[in-house]
């Protein structure tokens, strides 16, 4: 384009000069530049933007982009056990086949009536994480689950007029910045410890903490460190005796096998839904659900978008709209709560058609499979001499810690050693933990086969009896 | 449609879908997972006995049992339903950018080679993305002028939460951070512009247009103290009109030791015309989804990039993509950073397909982009004014930049048809068109922008679409009123989404409250 000035391109169709004048003409400007007169001289840029020479041809952005691509090396070409808040779940065919169909990928903010296929499909999606969750109310996506578990305290901080919120120490430190950042200055964050031997909260250490300030604890299940939490309802019963809520993250992938959060006395829920149909493109397909009861007090509180069924005029019509919109910022940008704008919709579309073919059964039988596959994995892991497996004696979801503070060798030397033999090894959390040692955050999914794990196995047994010279 | 009869006889699909727990049978499956290995079940047993009991789930959850066809088949059909930018003539979503996503960077951002990396990979073998990432903000840095860029903010809204956490942090330095409490803004700025402060505890200076339809300047000196925190401000506004003295707004609030923060969400009309630099701006942002072409996708993923100057890279959000001459790394060293906003780097899809976007129009090509938003800005806006009825309060006489925020006022007075029935009606033809935000100061409004995207003749239908049903507003008001006629459903009612009572956000509570 640079010497070619008259080049038509094919993203702009009124660049063919005739059709430029003829609009000038109709207009009644002779040039583009009159158009821009309420654009003073001094505020003009007239330098040229020195950015690469373009690449109109199709062809050669392709080439140009996938050979940039092609630096990369993936988890499919490699055997990732990584997660920790981004994780390798199988996506199924048809959850791709949707999220690509222009009518999704292409629709912002019509009306119920033109776009009644967005309302639906983001209204099923709730109703279907509602199964899973057994709860009433379901958002229209948030960013991700630390805006998710954000927006949770800060809800609980306006219905209980409490400005102080506990958060368990084993969270994921990432999310834990952005809860900070999110709540200062206006909610104080106090963490509470988890028991060394379990990854379990601290039940004394809540004790001594909560108080008649306490808006509400924060903790999720399984948490970071991979741990399931059982004392759920005792944790609960400790909030609500202080009139504090119980807020409480949670992978919904694991809630087939697992009691869902209300059952144990969640106010709020909430988490992330990318495991639910979403590939991980280097983690950029996050995004956060938050779940309540059917009450009012909970839904005037939300600041998202809430899809609701209604009837038309037509007798048997299913319509959809907003509920209450006017809670929104989108009404009232001073009195809304928090603020709305552009999110994730189309994950949450995208979740919708994973649930719906998942179904009951396969949500069971998945969550038993990555059961089975960690629980085999943590065993023969731990058979290696020099690894360790804190909280062995805890139940586990999908992740777990592995120490190899026993070995002569650090984590990240583990690390390079399986990158060598085309492995991602966990997930390095010995800066994140610094009081665990030396240790990984190992994920193991529906993906992996005993082929994989054993080769793992065999990988890191290998690097460790490797002496190397220091 | 004939070429000469500009208006389709359209009617959208539909297909009367029931909602999907209306369709399930007891038993069908959509996907199968593979069966666990038999040397693990003898090793481990069935995972789930050695559970703590309490924790067990013992009624699978109520979803829907469907086979696979007839899952493809339910979404089909809504998609069907759905009134995406790729089938329409989408210059009735003003404010929004509704431009062409090109299916190339699609076929790229859906490759293995991108969809299949994991945020916690060793850097070296992320080096093709960083590098991406990386240029995507030389490019920005361009386009602005502002010396760096993160991407971790995941939407505009996001992007002015970041910014109102860097000013933050930018007074907390100097200790002054409780005395300057207030945030100045203007009601045609993105409703997020006062919202999103006002979360981390900001009062709110709010600043109505004049009679021009701009923020006057003397408004301006009234708002500003030792109080300012900062200005966020949209130029040009959801109008569509530039604020000329946007350099005197900055001038005056950086005189009162304020931060200035150029809400950029859609720059569609300025791309290589005039930056945020030149305006004196400390920070700005722009949506990748908006004006750079990353899909909207019902509403998301989305991106907010967020540039700085020198002065204010110690904020940003960590990590901050790096490269040392040989590879690009993340850089966790940012001294005073607010922390994150989002986990890991951001909507690293949108990145991708902005920078392909880029990459194919370079800097003529984001000109042309520009200047040909705004002859069609103009272009349409002289054929609204042609219509009966349709006005565009402020700046008469003027042009516009790449949208512009117009009124039905005279025609509801007229003929008691209200933009929302105008909007129901224009769906029976087939397109969008949208009202607006808060604030509602503009009576009976809506807002156009007809990006570069669009043929003449595309913009030359939507006109005649709109001049249809302002002659049916005229003939015969309760055909508007009654609308739509040709679209997926008939008119809503509303009244139950606003009741306890009877709202119904998830299936199951519409079960419960339609039994009582």
């Amino acid at each position: 384009m640079n010497k070619k000035r008259n080049l038509v391109h094919p993203y702009i169709p009124n660049s063919v000069p005739e059709i430029k004048k003829q609009m000038l003409e109709e207009i009644g400007v002779k040039d583009i530049d009159t158009l821009y007169e309420d654009i003073p001289e001094d505020l003009r840029f007239t330098g040229e933007m020195n950015l690469p020479d373009p690449l109109p041809s199709e062809y050669a952005l392709e080439r140009h982009v996938s050979q940039l691509l092609a630096k990369n090396q993936t988890c499919q070409e490699n055997l990732s056990f990584l997660g920790g808040d981004c994780w390798q779940h199988y996506v199924p065919a048809i959850c791709d086949e949707i999220n690509q169909r222009a009518e999704f990928l292409t629709a912002y903010a019509g009306e119920p009536y033109e776009d009644h296929g967005r309302f639906q499909t983001l209204f099923e999606y709730a109703s279907m994480m509602g199964e899973l969750l057994d709860m009433d109310v379901v958002n229209v996506p948030t960013y991700d689950w630390g805006q998710a578990a954000s927006t949770s305290i800060r809800m609980a901080a306006r219905i209980t007029k409490r400005t102080e919120v506990l958060v368990a120490e084993s969270i994921s430190p990432d999310r834990l910045l952005i809860i900070r950042n999110y709540c200062k200055p206006i909610i104080k964050i106090e963490l509470v410890k988890y028991d060394k031997k379990t990854g379990k909260l601290d039940i004394d250490d809540l004790k001594a903490k909560i108080s008649s300030n306490t808006a509400g604890i924060y903790f999720e299940n399984p948490s970071y460190l991979g741990c399931i939490e059982d004392q759920g309802k005792i944790i609960s019963d400790i909030a609500h005796t202080h009139g504090a809520l119980s807020l409480i993250g949670v992978d919904p992938i694991s809630l087939g096998i697992l009691i869902p959060p209300s059952n144990y006395g969640a106010d709020i829920v909430c988490g992330d839904i990318q495991g639910l149909g979403m590939h991980m493109q280097y983690g950029g397909s996050l995004a956060g659900f938050i779940a309540t009861r059917d009450e009012e007090r909970f839904v005037m509180e939300y600041p998202s978008r809430l899809f609701g069924i209604t009837t038309t005029a037509v007798e048997g019509e299913h319509g959809f709209g907003d509920v209450t919109y006017d809670r929104t910022s989108f009404h009232d940008r001073i009195e809304g709560k928090e603020f709305i704008g552009t999110a994730t919709a189309l994950w949450g579309i995208t979740a919708g058609v994973y649930l719906a073919l998942v179904g009951p059964q396969g949500i069971q039988e998945l969550g038993k499979l990555i059961m089975q596959k960690s629980q085999y994995a943590m065993k023969k892991l731990s058979e290696i001499e020099g690894v360790s497996i804190p909280f062995f004696t805890s139940s586990h979801f999908k992740e777990f810690v592995v120490d190899f503070s026993t070995s002569s060798k650090m984590v990240k030397e583990v690390n390079k050693a399986l990158l060598e033999e085309g492995i991602f090894g966990g997930k390095d959390i010995s800066k994140e933990f610094p009081e665990l040692g030396n240790c990984a955050v190992y994920c193991i999914t529906e993906i992996h086969t005993k082929e994989d794990i054993d080769r793992l196995v065999h990988a890191v047994d290998e690097c460790l009896k490797k002496e190397e010279p220091k | 449609m004939s070429r000469k009869n500009k208006v389709r006889n359209f009617h959208q699909a539909k297909w009367d879908e029931p909602v999907i727990f209306e369709l399930s049978n007891k038993g069908e499956r959509g996907i199968l997972f593979p069966e666990i290995e038999k040397e693990i079940e003898m090793d481990i047993g069935d995972g789930i006995s050695n559970l703590p009991k309490n924790m067990v789930r013992e009624q699978p959850p109520n979803l829907p049992e469907l086979s696979q066809m007839q899952v493809l088949k339910h979404y089909l059909r809504l998609s069907q339903q759905t009134l995406g930018a790729d089938l329409n003539v989408d210059i009735g979503q003003g404010t929004c950018t509704m431009k062409y996503s090109p299916k190339i960077n699609e076929k790229l951002a859906t490759s293995s080679k991108f969809t299949e990396l994991h945020p916690s990979q060793d850097e070296t073998t992320v080096q093709g993305i960083l590098e991406i990432i990386y240029k995507l903000d030389l490019f920005l840095r361009e386009i602005s002028g502002l010396d760096k860029f993160t991407f971790q903010p995941s939407g505009g809204s996001q992007a002015i939460y970041t910014i109102a956490s860097i000013i933050h942090a930018h007074h907390e330095a100097s200790g002054e951070s409780e005395k300057r409490d207030e945030i100045i803004t203007t009601m045609f700025s993105h409703p997020s512009d006062s919202a999103a402060p006002i979360v981390k505890g900001y009062k709110i200076i709010n600043i109505y247009p004049n009679e021009d339809g701009l923020p006057a300047v003397e408004a301006l000196e009234k708002a500003v103290s030792n109080r300012t925190a900062g200005l966020l401000i949209t130029n040009p506004e959801d109008t569509g009109i530039f604020n000329p003295k946007i350099r005197e707004f900055t001038r005056i609030v950086h005189e009162v030791g304020g931060v200035c923060g150029y809400d950029q969400a859609n720059a569609n009309g300025i791309l290589g015309i005039t930056r945020a630099k030149e305006a004196g701006f400390d920070l700005c942002f722009f949506n990748l989804h908006k004006t750079f072409s990353s899909p909207h996708g019902c509403g998301g993923p989305a991106a907010g990039a967020l540039g700085v100057t020198e002065e204010f890279i110690k904020y940003l959000p960590t990590p901050l993509v790096e490269f040392d001459e040989s590879k690009y790394f993340f850089n966790y060293d940012v001294p005073r950073s607010i922390g994150k906003v989002r986990a890991f780097y951001g909507v690293v899809p949108a990145i991708l397909k902005a920078y392909s976007w880029i990459m194919s129009l370079g800097s003529k090509g984001l000109k042309e982009v520009s200047e040909v938003a705004v002859l069609n800005n103009n272009y349409l806006l002289k054929k609204v004014l042609e219509l009966r009825g349709a006005n565009a309060p402020y700046a008469e006489g003027r042009h516009r930049i790449e949208q512009v925020r117009y009124s039905w006022d005279e025609l509801y007075r007229e003929t008691g048809v209200t933009t929302e029935d105008i909007t129901c009606r224009m769906v029976d033809f087939g397109f969008h068109m949208w009202s607006s935000h808060h604030p509602f100061i503009v009576p009976q409004p809506f807002t156009l922008e007809p990006t570069e995207s669009y043929s003449k003749a595309e913009i030359d239908e939507y006109i005649a679409g709109l001049k249809k049903v302002v002659e049916e507003a005229y003939e015969n008001p309760e055909l508007v009123k009654t609308a739509p006629h040709r679209s997926v459903v008939h008119k809503i009612n509303t009244d139950s989404l606003n009741d306890p009572a009877r709202w119904a956000i998830t299936w199951r509570a519409y079960l419960k409250k339609s039994k009582k």
